[in-house]
């Protein structure tokens, strides 16, 4: 995609409002008209959208001549990841996301699943959860993650069937093998969707995602190549009731010597389960922060989290003070959630830790100071002493369960 | 050893608010800073090259002529050399067209055993750029690492790091990293760094002197396009308890009972 976009000066009446409403900070106004970086612009149009009254902005796109028949590209492709052989429960979610998109584009969901002989007899999983077709692509290289082969095998699949869309999951799997799929194939990739819908119009996945740590959302399109590839967020979309009585296609591919070669080799995996579970799974998250003083005060959090069977989570500042290890972090620099229930403890509610829980469905903040940015996003606040409240919950919680 | 280190000059995200009123950004005084997770990945290649006492650290970015700013921060935090990729050619570009402008800078450094960047920059959060500047490299990868256990000519063995564990990865040389938070504690810049970073030259190449392809680079090499942005639904505060903790534990207890939740 290129093209220009100027200021008409005559029409400009400096009234800031593109300077304003430019997400790249490329306007600044000089001697009272608008100025464009071009270093900056990257032509989104959201300046000419807001100068409709003066129309003083005048923006040209050219559409690239497109190579590639867009037509030859059809059906919704998941990527379905395994550990140890076992489905991951992220794919199912993703089928779900993926059969709208299928269904609204008239075409078939399908699924992709790397694995080792085994890998075959789960194929129907994936069919009971709304898969039309499965290409399953089996060897004994392929039976844990590998960077080289799983990204060379996805890249020669889709060189041979055509999908129109490719969804993977925001995963430690899915996040670095998709760009170098992409790479190979020249084509546009979006990264952390937590909304995808198809135009009406053109037809084309509107690929919606949060940027600058989620204080703005963006929309993408990739309009001239193929497949429109996007990584979806974790528990954003609903998974599907499984159909036993679902069928579909099982196609099985033998992959080429040369698709399992890889540089890198796994030699072991350390599993590591802590006294809590996976924060990313867990449907319950009691979180502390700065206000609980000491890693020694970690334990209240956590029997507050017993109780209610959940997991612990922390503040990015426990963390670099620590406390509690890295993997408990939530927050811009740590990880996103969304559980059903968020309890967050102490916690003052910097912007960067609110980006990695305020989509959790309900907010519980129990925090001493009645100003804290954390009540913003919280359904209950609780205005008063951790140290006090947290004892009364854990009762209260007991008594009630 | 030569490493080359990838980093991006970013907003400071917490400073990037939106304006409720009007529905956009207001940046005014926004700084901007080395990309948090690129700073681990600086530090990681000068530990590197203090252990084994040989080889060169080189940072290198893609960005406008103030990126050098970064740049010079990277300098006084111990690397020898900096590269920037500055050129009107190169706006608008995705991580498509922005992977392949910097693998082709780092082409032309040419001498290099590690590459290493921040798992992902905290402006667009894609974590692409790295894996796609191994592909257009052709090199292995070892992403989110969060401990380097073996260095050794040639080879590496390193952690992992996933959702629920960590994987020991062996690789040939040269490889791309991406490191996460874990993997070290970054220094300050030290004033003696801070002296060299003054006086030390930035090199600086564009389109011309790195001889890429147009079609590939800035907009026209950008597959993505962003068509539309917007504020996020915020949640608006709820319920606010004052009072005994007994009194207000119980409350609690009875809404989420009342909502289903426990």
């Amino acid at each position: 995609m290129s093209g220009k976009i100027r200021i008409i000066e005559e029409k400009c009446v400096g009234c800031k409002l593109c300077e304003k409403a430019c997400p790249f900070a490329a306007i600044i106004l000089v001697d009272k008209k608008a100025k464009i970086d071009l270093d900056k612009c990257t032509l989104c149009g959201a300046c000419v959208d807001v100068c409709e009254k003066f129309q003083a902005i005048e923006l040209i796109l050219e559409e690239k001549v497109t190579t590639i028949n867009l037509d030859d590209y059809q059906d919704v492709w998941v990527f379905a990841e395994q550990k140890e052989g076992i489905i991951q429960s992220v794919v199912f979610e993703l089928l779900g996301a993926g059969k709208r998109l299928a269904e609204k584009r008239k075409s078939k969901l399908c699924a992709v699943l790397l694995g080792d002989e085994g890998i075959k007899d789960k194929a129907s999983e994936l069919i009971y959860s709304g898969a039309d077709k499965i290409y399953v692509v089996s060897a004994a290289e392929l039976k844990n993650y590998q960077d080289e082969p799983y990204a060379r095998v996805l890249t020669e699949l889709v060189k041979k069937y055509k999908p129109e869309i490719v969804l993977p999951r925001a995963t430690a799997i899915g996040r670095p093998v998709i760009p170098r799929a992409a790479v190979e194939l020249g084509t546009g990739l979006t990264a952390d969707c937590t909304g995808l819908e198809i135009d009406d119009e053109t037809g084309l996945l509107l690929q919606t995602r949060p940027a600058f740590g989620g204080n703005i959302m963006a929309t993408i399109l990739c309009k001239n190549h193929r497949p429109q590839m996007s990584t979806v967020r974790h528990k954003v979309m609903k998974e599907p009731v499984p159909d036993k009585e679902r069928s579909g296609e099982i196609i099985e591919i033998i992959p080429k010597a040369d698709w399992l070669i890889s540089r890198t080799k796994l030699l072991n995996f350390v599993k590591e389960i802590e006294a809590t579970v996976n924060i990313t799974e867990a449907d319950v998250i009691v979180s502390g922060g700065r206000g609980i003083k000491g890693p020694e005060n970690f334990k209240l959090i956590e029997s507050l989290a017993k109780v209610l069977n959940g997991a612990v989570g922390s503040s990015r500042a426990c963390v670099d003070a620590g406390w509690i290890p890295y993997s408990h972090q939530v927050g811009q620099t740590g990880k996103t959630v969304q559980p059903k229930l968020y309890v967050a403890c102490g916690i003052s509610g910097a912007v960067q830790h609110l980006v990695g829980m305020q989509s959790a469905d309900t907010i519980i903040a129990i925090n001493k100071d009645p100003n804290a940015p954390i009540f913003e996003v919280a359904d209950y606040g609780i205005v008063g002493d951790l140290f006090d409240v947290i004892p009364e919950l854990i009762k209260a919680f007991k008594e009630s369960i | 050893m030569n490493i080359v280190v990838c980093i991006k000059q970013v907003p400071d995200t917490t400073e990037v608010k939106i304006n409720p009123e009007t529905n956009t950004l207001i940046r005014d005084g926004v700084e901007s800073i080395i990309n948090p997770f690129d700073t681990y990945a600086i530090e990681e290649a000068v530990r590197i090259k203090e252990r084994l006492g040989a080889g060169k650290v080189t940072v290198i970015t893609m960005g406008p002529p103030q990126a050098e700013d970064a740049l010079k921060e990277a300098i006084a935090l111990g690397v020898d050399e900096a590269v920037l990729l500055t050129d009107r050619g190169f706006a608008g570009s995705d991580t498509l067209a922005t992977s392949y402008t910097l693998a082709m800078g780092i082409k032309k450094i040419a001498d290099y055993d590690i590459i290493i960047c921040g798992k992902q920059a905290i402006d667009g959060d894609t974590a692409q750029v790295g894996p796609g500047i191994a592909v257009h490299l052709n090199l292995p990868q070892i992403t989110y690492v969060r401990k380097i256990e073996e260095l050794k000519e040639g080879y590496i063995k390193a952690e992992r790091l996933e959702e629920d564990g960590y994987g020991v990865i062996e690789s040939s040389l040269p490889v791309l990293l991406t490191v996460v938070k874990e993997i070290n504690e970054p220094r300050l810049p030290s004033l003696k760094g801070k002296m060299r970073a003054k006086k030390q030259e930035i090199v600086k190449w564009g389109v011309d002197e790195l001889g890429l392809d147009k079609d590939k680079i800035g907009l026209k090499g950008s597959p993505t396009w962003v068509n539309k942005i917007f504020a996020p639904e915020r949640k608006k505060g709820g319920k606010v308890l004052q009072g005994e903790p007994k009194d207000m534990a119980q409350e609690i207890v009875k809404e989420l009972k009342k909502g289903n939740l426990i």
